[in-house]
């Protein structure tokens, strides 16, 4: 019931958050308001692992990479000629209707896969790479979690700046629209910016119903117990490993999503976005919207992705998220939206 | 045929031998007693048991299934489950979420059933819930249902780990010293459930310090000292066991 009017209420945020934009003539708001709502997505299933399983993840970027440069890589890579010189592998998915053949710029016959198999091509690789990244890593604790998940951001990061299919230092370009449904095209065509700001913020709601659903059943309640007292909750029977290994892939999938469909959305996706950077400034949201608050991060992570994506910070972009981890670590480790800082607060001032 | 038996089961930390060679074993539907001085090796014994902590040698025998070198949470669903002598309650949760968690092995929704909130995982929440609010109510606790549990009396606690305990249905259950810190008529109420408990088939393993409780409601005892099983016999027995006296009574280990 909680939920209902919650729910109601995010999207009646974001239908008035649309309706004023069109009426005060700020329409060009709503390109970094999709923005913000795909990051949004890796904000709100990071915030399940690092607030209710207790884990903590310093590679999401990488995951969103793997999602946005697989879709991308798979729908950018032309196959006019491997099909022409007869690969029997592209004839095969080429009959199938796997691919799309389109026009570039210059008129020439351009061939690529399907944004749909590219897709679900992308999170399947996210959820095999998650799994074989959490078993070992999701052993450790703490520091040692943090280190390794950060090597693996590392990682990440250094493979796509180095590899040719992946654009390099370049990243890739001209990734075409992804067709949701007939006539629902996520890209960032101007004339489909509303359209556009819609299907993104449908993401999130439909990523926060499930998210909600998932802390609010048996599976959630077993991750808060994981979270407060491990050992015990092993000894009542919650296979603790399991269920941190599983948390940990669903957040990467949430991530590699918004990968994957942002990329579409800016028709393109750049190695910074694989960058520590970028999986520090999650962490930063996450904790600052207060660990186990689903709402709490989403909220912090519409407002400073926003700010960040108008150019608020200016050059100290990262500067401020690095800050805002400190700050929240010393003074607020329960968020800025906790209640109790604003009690504290409030004692202090009164 | 035993429903748990312990064979020359060991356990070392560093040079010091908590738990040495020692075998027992504990009867279907009976109450035996674990006791002996502090740092006997009586809670490493029970971790040794549950699963949380691995044996270097022996074997542990549940139902006639060997399970020693299991992970706690399958010791746990084949029939086992344990309190803790310093309370390990889930902070952050109320008394009753606690005991819903015990609930856990006796359920299915997973993640998918979760994240869907499909039909029979509604159903299956809704089971959970009335059985923890009834063992709130054996435990005469169900007014604390809603409470942080870690923000509870020490005595409330305690009664809320046992019906976390209980929720699991176990054939076996572990009580690491249930009445410490308890006072006298909470002991007795105490002593009053775990013989309720036995009654409705429930076989009982406890470390007490407290004799009275040991003696009263105890089918049979083990002693152990430094590692080293001492005696394992009936309460009168024990009570006159010139060894276990010198362990008790005795001045140069007093
Ligand atoms: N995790 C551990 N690491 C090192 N030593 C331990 C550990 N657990 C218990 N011990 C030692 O093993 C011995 C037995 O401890 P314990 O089983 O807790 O005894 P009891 O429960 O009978 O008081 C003690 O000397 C204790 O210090
Ligand atoms: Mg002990």
């Amino acid at each position: 019931m909680r939920n209902l009017i919650s729910i109601t209420t995010l999207i009646g945020s974001i239908v008035a958050v649309q309706l004023l934009t069109s009426f005060t003539g700020t329409g060009y708001y709503l390109t970094q308001l999709t923005m913000t709502a795909y990051y949004s997505l890796i904000i709100i299933g990071l915030c399940l692992v690092m607030g209710y399983a207790g884990q903590i993840s310093l590679g999401h970027a990488g995951f969103f990479a793997i999602g946005g440069y697989t879709s991308a890589a798979l729908t950018t890579y032309n196959l006019t000629s491997m099909l022409e010189n007869g690969n029997s592998l592209i004839k095969f998915i080429s009959g199938r209707g796997l691919l799309i053949a389109a026009q570039d710029l210059y008129g020439d016959p351009v061939l690529y896969v399907n944004p749909w198999i590219a897709a679900l091509l992308a999170i399947f690789l996210t959820v095999i790479i998650a799994f074989l990244i959490g078993i070992p890593v999701l052993k450790l604790k703490g520091h040692y979690l943090a280190m390794a998940t950060l090597g693996f951001g590392i990682i990440i990061f250094r493979i796509v700046l180095a590899t040719e299919i992946f654009g390099e230092a370049d990243g890739l370009s001209e990734v075409p629209g992804f067709t949701l449904l007939p006539g629902v095209i996520v890209n960032g065509d101007f004339n489909n910016r509303i359209f556009n700001y819609y299907i993104a913020c449908g993401f999130v709601v439909v990523g926060v119903i499930i998210l909600l659903n998932l802390i609010n059943s048996r599976v959630g309640r077993a991750l808060r117990a994981i979270h407060g007292a491990e050992d015990a909750a092993n000894a009542m029977g919650i296979n603790t490993s399991r269920y941190k290994l599983y948390t940990f892939v669903i957040s990467a999938v949430f991530a590699a999503i918004a990968g994957i469909f942002l990329t579409h959305y800016n028709g393109g996706i750049g190695p910074s976005e694989a960058g520590i950077m970028k999986s520090i400034r999650y962490v930063a949201i996450v904790a600052i919207g207060g660990m186990a608050n689903l709402w709490g991060a989403l909220t912090m992570g519409v407002l400073l992705n926003f700010m960040s994506l108008r150019g608020m910070f200016g050059s100290y972009d990262d500067a401020v998220f690095g800050a805002i981890l400190i700050i929240i670590m010393l003074f607020a480790p329960d968020g800025l939206l906790h209640l109790s800082i604003w009690r504290k607060l409030r004692k202090k001032i009164l | 045929m035993a429903l748990l038996e312990i064979n020359n089961l060991s356990r070392s930390f560093g040079g010091l031998k908590a738990v040495n060679d020692i075998s027992f074993s504990v009867r279907s539907d009976s109450i035996k007693a674990v006791i002996g001085p502090n740092g006997a090796g009586k809670t490493t014994l029970f971790n040794l048991i549950s699963g949380n902590l691995p044996a270097d040698t022996g074997s542990v025998v549940f139902k006639g299934l060997p399970i020693h070198g299991l992970q706690p949470y399958q010791i746990a669903a084949h029939g086992i489950s344990r309190t803790f002598q310093n309370i390990k309650l889930f902070p952050g949760m109320t008394a009753l979420e606690n005991v819903m968690i015990g609930r856990h092995v006796k359920t299915r929704a997973g993640f998918t059933a979760g994240m869907l909130h499909l039909p029979f995982s509604r159903r299956e929440e809704k089971e959970i819930k009335e059985k923890s609010l009834e063992l709130l109510e054996l435990l005469d606790i169900n007014q604390f249902a809603h409470i942080e549990a870690s923000s509870l009396a020490f005595g409330q606690q305690r009664a809320v780990e046992f019906a976390r305990a209980l929720a699991l249905e176990p054939d076996l259950l572990l009580l690491d010293e249930p009445a410490a810190g308890l006072n006298i008529y909470e002991t007795a109420e105490i002593a009053r459930l775990i013989s309720k408990i036995q009654k409705r088939g429930i076989t009982v393993l406890l470390v007490e310090h407290d004799m009275s409780l040991v003696m009263d409601i105890s089918d049979e005892i083990v002693v152990l000292c430094f590692g080293e099983k001492i005696a394992d016999d009936l309460p009168a027995k024990i009570q006159q066991n010139p060894q276990v006296i010198q362990i008790y009574l005795g001045d140069d280990d007093a």
